[in-house]
């Protein structure tokens, strides 16, 4: 246990940078440029049952310090990630890895917890009821407490692995959300996902994205994702996982003081894919800064 | 892939909107002509996806044209400024399968990575042959390059006031030739598609996010299923190819 390890729901992490869904593949893609070793775990491109290609493109947009994304949950459906992605990542990383776990309904979470479930490779199952890019699915079921309880249960029922309930900022009430979710047995919280935007292409008069709306990250979003991470990890007694536009050590170390337990990295990575290895390796510099012997001492020092 | 510090040498516009830009730096990592870099520009999130027009020791050329803010900022870059630069993207042209006299079909800013390509294709004796298309004269550039380079080089004008008037699917003509390699905007990729007698390669632009494979943004259809632009292109076999709507 090093002056970086954290506990997540029960599991022991060498550090608390976890590279998001969706923004490092299924890992080995990454091994091609640096040692994952380095990474205390992280969470693989979101996983649907059937294959799915995605939305149209364009899927991506920049925006002021920050992008907009509507890939659309593109990922190759459950049993293509169990028998031909997560045996190459075997080679390069022998850590326990966060699944992300999407669905469009109810049956599809429980059927794809339960694939995943006897996998040994995965240490938690990041539940995303949060995505704002697919259509009926996805945030649907994370917009409101009646419908984020009946998912959370549900999964809870259908795994018996840590269960990581990610939630939607595209709410009025991110609070009740995160309530409902614990109160159904979620053993941690992961916020947020992106937050709904759009840009239009001035010259054709039209909606930049194929699919018109996306899902905004990025620096531009960090203000707003801590306040929702302060907020919950007020209100609730289970890990906080804090995500949205962290890209420096210093923004893991604000992630962690309003309450987070361990920080995800998501845009940071896509401009520069050296972003995790490189926070990792600047975050004991960091602590020394603020004068923190260990980083679990930080967690919830704002709140 | 590698991540380089590159300094700016050289900035120049070069046609209508289109700058050439030198710059040296770690260039080890491209290993193929067709092959692309993601540059950062200060204040903008994301990189700018542009592709190798040549090589030569550490120097690496790019011709790009300015369509935006950022690359209108990178049009006023001097020599000495400094550049992080991801090298290396991409899976590049094969020149294994050009047979001896390759036809090479470019269009706008699609034109560049075929220099690098001629240089290749004529280091391994092939007699290349080079179709330039462009909307009028002050778009026009690269000609000379490409002969100096040991190709035969034809331009082609939509608006007649430089070389043949039309497209550059107009000139291909009937002369034999035993491969091509295209690049250029997506319309004309697909008359060169139905244009062209033989199997080629076309190389793609889409919207990136990453350009190294990583967000899934750049993804397209092909008869063997879903391929990343950045990483399984740009460049597409003729035979793999799924046209959209």
């Amino acid at each position: 246990m090093g002056r970086l390890s954290v506990d997540l729901c029960g599991i022991e992490i060498d550090n608390p940078v976890i590279p998001a869904s969706g923004t490092f593949g299924y890992g080995y893609e990454f091994s091609e440029y640096y040692d994952i070793r380095i990474l205390g775990t992280f969470s693989f491109k979101g996983t649907t049952l059937e294959p799915r290609f995605g939305n149209e493109t364009p899927r991506i947009a920049e925006t002021p310090s920050g992008m907009l994304n509507s890939v659309g949950l593109q990922n190759p459906g459950v049993e293509k990630v169990i028998s031909e992605e997560l045996p190459k990542l075997e080679k390069c990383f022998d850590k326990p890895v966060m699944a992300n776990v999407s669905g469009f309904s109810e049956e599809e979470y429980v059927r794809v917890c339960e694939r995943l479930d006897v996998v040994e490779q995965i240490g938690w199952i990041e539940v995303n009821i949060s995505c704002p890019n697919v259509h009926g699915g996805g945030m649907s079921f994370g917009t409101d407490p009646a419908s984020a309880s009946r998912i959370t249960r549900a999964v809870r029922n259908a795994t018996r692995k840590p269960v990581i309930v990610k939630l939607s900022p595209n709410v009025t009430d991110i609070v009740s959300i995160a309530k409902a979710c614990e109160s159904e047995g979620a053993d941690g919280l992961s916020l947020i996902n992106t937050l709904m935007g759009m840009r239009i292409d001035i010259r054709k008069k039209k909606p930049l994205l194929g699919n018109v709306t996306g899902g905004l990250s990025g620096p531009a979003v960090f203000p707003v994702a801590l306040r929702m991470v302060y907020e919950v990890s007020k209100n609730v007694k289970i890990p906080v996982v804090g995500m949205g536009g962290v890209s420096s050590a210093d923004d893991v170390i604000e992630m962690m003081m309003a309450g987070a337990s361990a920080v995800e990295i998501g845009s940071a990575n896509l401009v520069d894919p050296f972003a995790c290895r490189d926070i990792i390796t600047a975050l004991p510099g960091a602590l020394d800064r603020i004068g923190a012997k260990n980083i679990k001492d930080i967690i919830g020092g704002a709140l | 892939m590698n991540r380089g510090i590159f300094t700016v040498l050289e900035n120049s516009k070069v046609a209508d909107r289109t700058f050439r830009m030198e710059l040296t730096g770690d260039v080890s990592e491209i290993k193929r002509p067709g092959q692309f870099v993601n540059i950062k520009i200060e204040g903008f999130f994301l990189r700018r996806p542009i592709s190798v027009c040549d090589i030569r020791g550490n120097i690496l050329t790019i011709i790009y044209k300015t369509v935006g803010s950022g690359t209108e900022k990178m049009s006023a870059m001097h020599g000495g400024e400094k550049l992080d630069v991801l090298c290396g993207l991409g899976n590049g042209y094969d020149t294994g399968r050009s047979g001896g006299n390759p036809v090479l079909i470019g269009g706008g800013v699609g034109v560049p990575p075929l220099l690098f390509l001629t240089k290749k294709l004529v280091s391994e004796g092939k007699k290349v042959r080079v179709l330039l298309g462009f909307n009028t004269a002050t778009e026009v550039f690269l000609e000379k390059e490409f002969t100096d380079a040991g190709a035969s080089a034809e331009v082609a004008t939509a608006d007649g006031s430089y070389g043949a008037k039309g497209f550059v699917t107009d000139i291909i003509g009937n002369e034999d030739y035993s491969y091509f390699y295209a690049c250029g905007p997506e319309a004309m990729l697909r008359a060169v598609y139905f244009k062209t007698a033989t199997d080629g390669q076309m190389s793609f632009e889409r919207r990136m996010g990453c350009g190294f494979g990583a967000c899934m943004g750049c993804t397209c259809r092909t008869v063997t299923g879903s391929k990343r632009i950045c990483r399984e292109g740009p460049v597409l076999e003729k035979g793999e190819i799924v046209w959209g709507d």
